[in-house]
């Protein structure tokens, strides 16, 4: 059986290395992507977003580059999505990071700053527990309860919906949600492919909820 | 809860680990990768490569171990030395660091570190500190609380400034974390400098990272507790095979400090 292709986003917000390695570990084909036409010329099994830097700057590079239609046409088709750190943050509908830039609104809620303050340092740096709040979820399996995951983050979303998060962590005199299973759609805040193994588990869980490539190349 | 940061730190120059990292078993002892998989292996929560190396021939080297790095250790890895532009920061970002460690070229130019945090993120800049206690003198203004000063290129330079000021300066230029060297205590042993510590971190909202002194395992706990820092860099109390990984945290777990633990995940590589 031939292991599920993903197509990694490719728009110059951050290094794709290790996400690419550890997806490939994981158990996928991985494919960096950089236009629409590559994905409507072989459609992958999935479409992962991940984002590092500013909230604006990612938002401003993937419409650049006409992949920002592209991940709404997705979403909104219902096909299977991986959003990682600002990759999850984007589907908001705007970040206090970058008042006036409009996030792609597919879930409705806004990313919040973390309130530093004696104790409380920001960036909300190193390793945090999840608290699962849909502990039935795909993406958890195999995970004792309260996994440690890496986190390097100022800003959090917070989705309207609360039920939305899988999973939550507790920081700064917030519980936000570090993680959202939606049907096709996961997305986590923190950093899966720096996680160790509880990271991996996680990776090799969404991988293994696509179809094997065989089944959608015919 | 966010846990406490253990994390081992690895001299590299021109490609190789050059303090001793005998209790590791490994194959070639001064292979970075090799080195880095062990901590892997053992539970540390970040790796931090610091390059000794001096030509851009060797960067290049520096370059492939943290490729070779990143594709093997899903953990996150920090590069600090001899960086001085943002391209340089780029390139060890596209080769697979995580964060990258500023010092002396910060200090010559301040606005590098705003200018890294607007390009890269602050989550991914780190500016590392050495900081020496003053001397008293007989000046009125110091005679009781002297303070520290930053120091260059290993504790010979003194750069001018203030540790504390400083630290202030680059929280607000947008690093996302301080690494803060003691070079008095840096080598001994004794402990680290915990007024020091205790002052920048008290002073700045990112995290700092102490470095400098560790020699048994109290030294961590009281710099994780007194020290209120927020990650501990150790070097040679791992290098040597005093102490592993686990042993660390099981000693500052029962203090009641929050440490990551690896046990419990059911899926095996």
């Amino acid at each position: 059986m031939t292991p599920p292709r993903l197509a990694l986003l490719d728009y110059d917000a951050g290094n794709l290395r290790s996400v690419s390695r550890a997806l490939e570990v994981a158990g996928a084909q991985v494919e960096i992507v950089t236009s629409w036409d590559q994905v409507d010329a072989a459609p992958p099994a999935a479409l992962v977003l991940p984002g590092q830097g500013h909230f604006r700057d990612c938002q401003e590079k993937l419409v650049a580059r006409g992949l920002w239609p592209l991940c709404l046409d997705w979403l909104s088709r219902g096909r299977p999505f991986l959003g990682i750190c600002v990759g999850y943050q984007l589907l908001f509908e705007s970040s206090e990071e970058a008042p006036g830039t409009p996030g792609m609104g597919f879930y409705a809620g806004t990313v919040k700053k973390f309130k530093a303050r004696r104790d409380v340092k920001v960036p909300h740096m190193g390793w945090d527990t999840l608290r699962f709040t849909q502990p039935v979820a795909p993406l958890w399996r195999g995970l004792p309860a309260e996994p440690s995951v890496y986190y390097a983050h100022s800003y959090y979303p917070a989705p309207a919906d609360p039920a939305l998060a899988a999973a939550v962590t507790d920081y700064g005199g917030v519980s936000f949600a570090a993680a959202l299973a939606d049907g096709p759609v996961a997305a986590v805040q923190f950093h899966p492919e720096k996680s160790q193994e509880v990271g991996l588990t996680i990776l090799r869980n969404f991988v293994a909820s696509l179809p094997p490539a065989a089944v959608q190349d015919v | 809860m966010l846990a406490k940061r253990i994390i081992p730190c690895l001299d590299v120059h021109a490609g190789r680990v050059v303090k001793g990292t005998r209790f590791l078993a490994l194959r070639d002892a001064g292979d970075p990768v090799e080195c880095a998989l062990a901590y892997n292996d053992g539970g540390a929560d970040e790796l931090v490569f610091l390059d000794i190396t001096a030509s851009s021939d060797e960067r290049r080297i520096l370059l492939d171990v943290v490729e070779r790095t990143a594709a093997a250790c899903f953990m996150p890895l920090t590069v600090g030395g001899g960086v001085r532009t943002p391209d340089d920061v780029r390139a060890l970002l596209n080769a697979g660091a995580d964060k990258v460690s500023l010092n002396t070229a910060a200090l010559a130019n301040p606005s590098l570190i705003d200018e890294c945090a607007c390009a890269f993120g602050c989550q991914c800049i780190v500016v590392a500190i050495d900081a020496k206690r003053r001397t008293p003198t007989a000046a009125a203004e110091n005679a009781a609380d002297p303070g520290w000063e930053v120091f260059t290129h290993g504790g010979r330079r003194p750069a001018g400034r203030d540790a504390l000021a400083w630290a202030q300066e680059v929280a607000e230029r947008g690093a996302g974390e301080i690494l803060l060297t003691s070079m008095d205590a840096d080598g001994t042993k004794a402990g680290y400098d915990l007024p020091l510590t205790a002052k920048v971190a008290g002073s700045v909202k990112i995290p700092v990272i102490a470095s400098g002194g560790a020699g048994e395992l109290k030294h961590l706990a009281d710099v994780l507790t007194q020290g209120r820092a927020d990650a501990v860099l150790a070097a040679s109390i791992f290098h040597f095979g005093e102490h592993t990984i686990a042993s660390v945290k099981n000693f500052l777990q029962a203090q009641g400090i929050p440490v990551r633990r690896t046990v419990g995940v059911a899926a095996a590589a």
